[in-house]
Order: structure tokens, then sequence, then C-alpha cells
């Protein structure tokens, strides 16, 4: 197949595409979660994306928490932005790294002004935001300004067979155009982690890597009550036939097929390598995960399954595929692209691969994805410890 | 290029994985080898779902598990060829 040169996006002033174009009402805090969500319930074309932190957190984990919102209001799949939080520096933080992209962002602070007046003055903002934004047209953009990030979830022993090979072979041949690209999913590499780490494509990379997975590695020996046999494999992995952690490890790590990444990212952060393909530091949790690569800066994503998760994110879609041929049958309406016929050997994985292309384009060009139409917006923020 | 029962990632591999949605007990399986495009046959032992694993060989306490042609994890409980394996006789090296 002749792969297409480029796709119609959303033209960011950064320089940076969309295939998306929301306006969101994002909150700083839970407390403000009532607020966003006023306003987005009052302005057409706008989305709320509450969550259930950003209060008392502190060190890293704060650090965490700014980068993830930041990161969402920065994604280009947003056109522009209001920040509503509690108290103005917080609000104010935010905002003034969003303003660095150079697309609309105002914040507004609910103390001393109360829920109804902040309602009132961000609805003002976010209907002149919305009228805006609907006037953007989609353009035509080099596929190089697809940011693509991976995820498998409620896998089985189909994934590790043919869907995430189908991802992998998808990487393969889009890699050449320029595109950027992100895996994680830390603790479900265990098993693997050593020829995972084989994989950098630098000294520097292999050990960043190591050091990573160590790290998550000596938490998980150290919380863990027994093992995580109760937790990885999942019951649904283990319904779908996956035994272990490196059977669903060597399974997972199939998505990136003979890809070397050219680094590690912390969770949430923006890759600064350029082009390529990049480890990002994740729980291992869909929703959480996915959030992490929206916020730093991916612009659609890839989501295999083998059970059939049905996870989708309020500003990235989430294109999904399987190779379960009952999944693909009991559970249609969550399948974007359907890779069984690999099992029954009718189609190839190279055929699978350009299938998944095919698909993936038609969703970066506006097709909505089935997460989409079927309203799924999980945006799940990752916490690293306790607060304070 | 017939459809395969069971299908083996890699010639060392010492389990198959069920691809139809059942295994009869007694079926003669024919297993396609991704690796070299070779087919073998396999009796099952019991029923197996799709997606699970098939035994290809006779495995002891303690013998490793292998798929993909890597380690996968440890026999806990002696296999027989053609015999389910799962999470009662097969567990994780880690953790």
């Amino acid at each position: 197949m002749e792969i297409p040169k480029s796709f119609l996006g959303y033209k960011r002033e950064n320089g940076r595409a969309g295939t998306r174009n929301h306006v969101i009402i994002l909150p700083v805090d839970d407390i403000s979660n009532a607020c966003a969500e006023a306003v987005a319930n009052n302005i057409k074309g706008t989305i709320a994306l509450p969550h259930s932190y950003g209060r008392l957190q502190f060190g890293a984990d704060l650090e965490l928490h700014f980068r993830t919102m930041i990161g969402t209001g920065k994604n280009p799949n947003v056109a522009a932005v209001i920040v509503i939080g509690i108290e103005p520096k917080w609000t104010k933080r935010i905002v003034d790294e969003i303003a660095k992209t150079g697309k609309p962002v105002e914040g507004f602070h609910i103390e001393r002004t109360g829920d109804i007046g902040t309602i009132m003055k961000a609805s003002k903002k976010a209907q002149e935001f919305s009228q805006w934004a609907s006037e953007k047209q989609r353009e035509e953009c080099p596929l190089s300004d697809l940011w693509i990030s991976v995820k498998c979830g409620e896998s089985d022993t189909t994934s590790g067979l043919a869907s995430n090979p189908t991802v992998g072979n998808l990487m393969e041949k889009l890699e050449p155009f320029g595109v950027h690209l992100c895996f994680g999913e830390t603790s479900e590499l265990t098993g693997a982690e050593k020829v995972c780490a084989a994989r950098g494509a630098t000294p520097e990379a292999k050990e960043k890597f190591m050091k990573t997975w160590s790290a998550y590695n000596d938490f998980i020996l150290k919380e863990a009550t027994n093992d995580l046999s109760e937790s990885q494999p999942t019951a649904g992995n283990i319904a779908g036939g996956l035994t272990t952690i490196e059977e669903k490890a060597f399974g997972n790590f199939q998505k990136i097929g003979n890809l070397k990444f050219i680094d590690v990212l912390e969770p949430a952060e923006e890759p600064k390598k350029g082009k390529g393909l990049y480890f990002m530091d994740t729980s291992s949790a869909a929703a959480e995960c996915v959030t992490l690569q929206a916020a730093g800066g991916f612009n659609i994503h890839l989501f295999p399954t083998g059970q059939g998760n049905i996870i989708g994110n309020p500003i990235e879609p989430v294109v999904k595929l399987t190779a379960n041929p009952l999944t693909a049958k009991l559970m249609k309406e969550h399948v974007d692209c359907d890779v069984s016929k690999i099992l029954s050997r009718e189609m190839n994985l190279s055929q699978a691969g350009d299938e998944l292309i095919k698909t993936m384009l038609r969703v970066a060009n506006g097709r909505l994805t089935c997460a989409e139409a079927l309203g799924h917006r999980e945006f799940v923020m990752t916490k690293l410890y306790r607060s304070a | 290029m017939s459809q395969p029962d069971l299908i083996i990632h890699d010639e060392k591999d010492n389990v198959g994985v069920v691809v139809i949605e059942t295994t009869k007990k007694g079926q003669d399986c024919s297993a396609w080898i991704m690796e070299n495009d070779k087919t073998v046959k396999v009796s099952s032992m019991n029923e197996v779902p799709l997606g699970h694993k098939i035994a290809l060989q006779d495995l002891k306490e303690g013998d490793t598990i292998l798929k993909y042609g890597h380690d996968i994890g440890k026999v806990v409980k002696p296999i027989k060829k053609g015999e389910h394996v799962h999470v009662h006789n097969v567990k994780t090296k880690k953790w």
C-alpha cells in the first residue's frame, strides 16, 4: 500500500497540528470541578475535564500534577483553554505556561467570588473561545505532524499474537515519515525489561530505561502485600489465557515492532529530541497512561485490546483494535479496526498494519472513534504519593 | 494456507496458543509456527478455550515455559504434552 503523505489537521500557533479542535474547561483542583462543569454545560462546543486532585500535593507529585495540567492545555488537539482554580497563584502558573503556545487561554479563580460569579465570567470567555474555534478549518498537514502514542489493555494472548504486532508494523512503516511515537507501561514490561532495555538507541537511553524500570519494580516490591498476582495479570488477562506478567510483557513489547527508542520520558513530559520512538514512564492502568501521553503532546492514540477494554480520552482520540474474534463480534461498538483474520491466516501482519494506518488516518482527518461516539472521556491524573 | 488450531510464536517455544473457539478433548490440532512457517501436530488432552495455551512436550516441575522464544515462567505441577497450560500449573518467576 502506498502510504498517504498527509492528513487534514488543525494548524496551531506554535507550529504543531491537532487532529481535534477542542475548547476545554480545565479545573486546577477537585473543588473547581463543579464550576468547570457548569461552564461546559452553559457553553456548547466546550468540554470540562473534571478530576480528583490538585490540593495539598507537594514535591514531585505536585510537579507531575502541574505538568499534566499544562501539557493537557498545550496539546495541539486543544484550540483554546479556560482554567478554573480555587486560588489565583496555581491557576496563573498553568495559564502562563499554556499561553506560551500562543493559543487563547484565560484563568479564573473562585476565592472571594464564589461559584456563581466565576461561572458567569468564565462562561462569557468560553463562549468567545468556542465561537472563535468553530471557524477553524482543517488543512493539509504532513504525516510528521502526527504524534502517535500506544498502550494496550485487557490484553490476552491474541494481543501478543496479532493486535500488538499490528501496531508494531504500523510503527515500522510510519517511522520513516518523521512521526513522533510513544509507548509506556513500565510495570507491564516486567519480565521483558532486559530485552526492552536493549532496544535503547544509545547507552544513555538503555541506562535511563533500566533505572526507571528498577525504581518502579522496587516500589512494587515494597508496597505489595503478597505479590501482584491479583493485579498483574488482571482477571481479564487470565480469562484470556495470559498466565504470568512475563508472558504479558513479551506480548506488550510487540507494539514497538523492531524500532529502537531514543529517550525515556518522565510521566507527562514532552519529548524534546525530535522525531522517533520514546518510552514514557507510566502506570499500566489505561486511563492514567493515555492521560499522561496526551499531556506529553501526543495527538492520536492506538489501543490494541484482547478481551475488550473500552477506554477513551477527552482530548486524544483513542483508536481501538482487536485480534480476538469473540471481542470483535461481542463488543463491535468498541472496535475501530478488526484484525482477527490474522489468527485464521486470512490476513497477514503487513495487511493488518495497512488497515490500521487507514483507520488511524480517517480518525486523524476527523472520523469519530468508537470511544468518542460512545462518550468515553476518561481523564485520570496519576498521583505518586499521599498529599500533605 | 488452512486455518490453524494453534499458533506458536517461535520454534523454541514449548507452548502453543489456541486460536479457534475451543479445542475438543482428543482433538488432533494443527499448530502453525510463525517464525519458520512450519506446521506441527499436537493432540489436545482437554477442552482448551481461545487464547489459552497447550503444552507441546512433557514438562516437569521447575521447567521453564518458553514463548516468543523467551522465559515466561516456571512449571509448578507436571504437565503432559497436549495439556492445558495456565495459572494452575505455571507461575511467574518475578514478584
